[in-house]
């Protein structure tokens, strides 16, 4: 009997959650363009679709990613292993990445921009291995972004800093990078950290800082997604330069 | 009727196939730490393996509920409302001002807005900023502030793509607004703001924009759309760090004030 009170009122909040986009959609179409709404049927069952997998989303995620993501922080608080727990951030981050699709997809159109640009040969050999290299530049960077995260929870740097810091790296970069790459490096920070990964990389934070002495875990617990949006963008922008 | 559910099924089978294939290295890398290097059995297994099932078949459905319906239909309309046609009745661009794209900015808030509370990382990471709080963030506080500081940053982007100013001029000021904003904000958020530029932007919000933006870099005149079409998803990541840093220090202002309003009226009567 509970659990379905649950369901519904999940159900009911994630209905509440689409209202604002089916609410723009009929106001742009309806009143601005003047024109009837098309395919009104599959938008229906879409909208459906969209309420019935942001449910389940939730329910999956306080039973499995948040558990799962904490329930390792504590064990490698627990055993103590400073490199290990580094190794774990470092193949998290570069693990979710690397296979990331809205990843994949900017990384073939910075190759064309590139291409576009004559940064390189315009031949598809030349854009797909420009392309992969992006990938694993972005990867690495989220990596060394959870890395540098974990590091900064266990020894309690204020995040100002670290943040200050890549901004400063940001602005000098923008100075050097070539023009066109500069949108694509912005924006690539942006892309990086998808619906799974978020919600493991939190539970991580938020678990190590419960775990350890001293930390607050609202203080100390945020901040590795801002991390792994800062980096990509410098990394992205050095890549632009070296190639 | 019957050929639309063998797509749906065959679409949602794709999907389904593809988070599968997003999930597979993340659950090798956690099983992989958790079996060869904790070297212990994880505890409550098969909820866990339950509820990595549900997150698939959920996002599963959430991505082809959108593909098949939402998507087309906001991208046909980040054309049409684009369109020279549109913009200008008598299709001539040269005469258009910037401010003849107001239709599209409203749109670009709008759609910032309302994709950005449907965002399921956003969400996540509320409920979990609200149960660390012991409730004083609430999960609809942050999201609505996520979603205007959204909204106010794909607005203000597409302003940028009409006008032709440099990307670089507008993140750099926000870069400075945000470290002036930091000294001031109250500490506990500040790491949270931070996060919330990063977690903005993912399944629902990207498609959309990177849409309107080609778009527009296509109509304007002396817009490349492969340089000037980028940029509004760094955007949409700088705005809600400012949004969410500001109703903090609202809410502090306002119990501040409270406070001080409670303190001041006994004595004000002596």
């Amino acid at each position: 009997m509970k659990a379905f009170r649950v369901l519904t009122d999940t159900l009911l909040d994630s209905l509440r959650d689409l209202l604002p986009i089916i609410i723009v959609i009929a106001f742009f179409q309806v009143l601005v363009l003047q024109q009837p709404i098309p395919n009104f049927l599959e938008l229906l069952i879409g909208a459906i679709f969209v309420v019935i997998g942001l449910t389940l989303f939730v329910l999956g995620l306080d039973m499995g990613l948040f558990p799962i993501g904490e329930s390792m922080a504590y064990a490698f608080a627990h055993k103590g292993s400073l490199g290990w727990l580094l190794g774990f951030a470092f193949a998290l981050g570069f693990g979710t990445t690397v296979a990331e699709p809205a990843l994949i997809a900017v990384a073939d159109e910075a190759a064309s921009v590139a291409a576009n640009g004559r940064m390189i040969e315009d031949s598809p050999q030349a854009r797909e291995s420009y392309a992969f290299g992006l990938r694993l530049t972005v990867a690495f960077s989220v990596g060394i972004a959870i890395l540098i995260g974990v590091l900064r929870i266990i020894r309690g740097w204020p995040i100002q800093w670290l943040i200050i810091g890549g901004y400063i790296g940001v602005v000098v970069m923008t100075l050097f990078a070539p023009k066109e790459i500069i949108g694509i490096a912005y924006d690539s920070g942006g892309v990086t950290t998808s619906t799974i990964t978020v919600p493991l990389v939190t539970a991580l934070g938020v678990g190590l800082a419960h775990s350890i002495k001293g930390r607050n875990p609202m203080i100390d617990g945020f901040g590795l997604i801002a991390f792994a949006s800062l980096t990509p963008m410098i990394f992205v922008m050095g890549y632009g330069m070296l190639v | 009727m019957n050929e639309l559910a063998l797509d749906l099924a065959s679409g949602l089978w794709h999907t389904l196939l593809g988070t599968i294939n997003d999930v597979l290295p993340i659950a090798l890398i956690l099983f992989g730490f958790q079996l060869f290097v904790l070297r212990k059995p994880i505890p409550q297994l098969k909820r866990i393996i339950g509820g990595f099932l549900l997150v698939l078949v959920g996002l599963a459905f959430f991505l082809e509920g959108l593909e098949a319906a939402l998507f087309p239909l906001g991208k046909l309309m980040a054309a049409q409302l684009t369109d020279p046609g549109f913009l200008s009745p008598d299709g001539d661009m040269a005469s258009v001002t910037q401010w003849d794209y107001h239709w599209v900015y409203l749109f670009a808030f709008a759609i910032g807005f309302s994709t950005t509370v449907a965002e399921p990382s956003l969400l996540a990471v509320a409920i979990k900023a609200n149960q660390v709080s012991a409730g004083s963030i609430g999960i609809w506080g942050l999201r609505i502030s996520v979603a205007l500081g959204v909204a106010i940053g794909i607005a203000l982007g597409v302003f940028r793509i009409v006008t032709g100013t440099p990307l670089y001029y507008y993140i750099i000021a926000g870069y400075v607004f945000v470290l002036i904003q930091t000294l001031f904000a109250p500490r506990v958020i500040v790491a949270l703001a931070y996060d919330s530029g990063g977690v903005t932007t993912s399944t629902v919000t990207v498609p959309l924009v990177a849409a309107l933006g080609l778009g527009l870099a296509g109509t304007v005149p002396g817009r490349n759309p492969l340089i000037d079409g980028f940029g509004l998803i760094a955007f949409a990541s700088l705005f809600p760090i400012m949004s969410v840093m500001a109703y903090a220090q609202l809410a502090d202002w306002m119990q501040k004030r409270r406070k001080r309003l409670a303190t001041v009226t006994p004595t004000g009567d002596q």
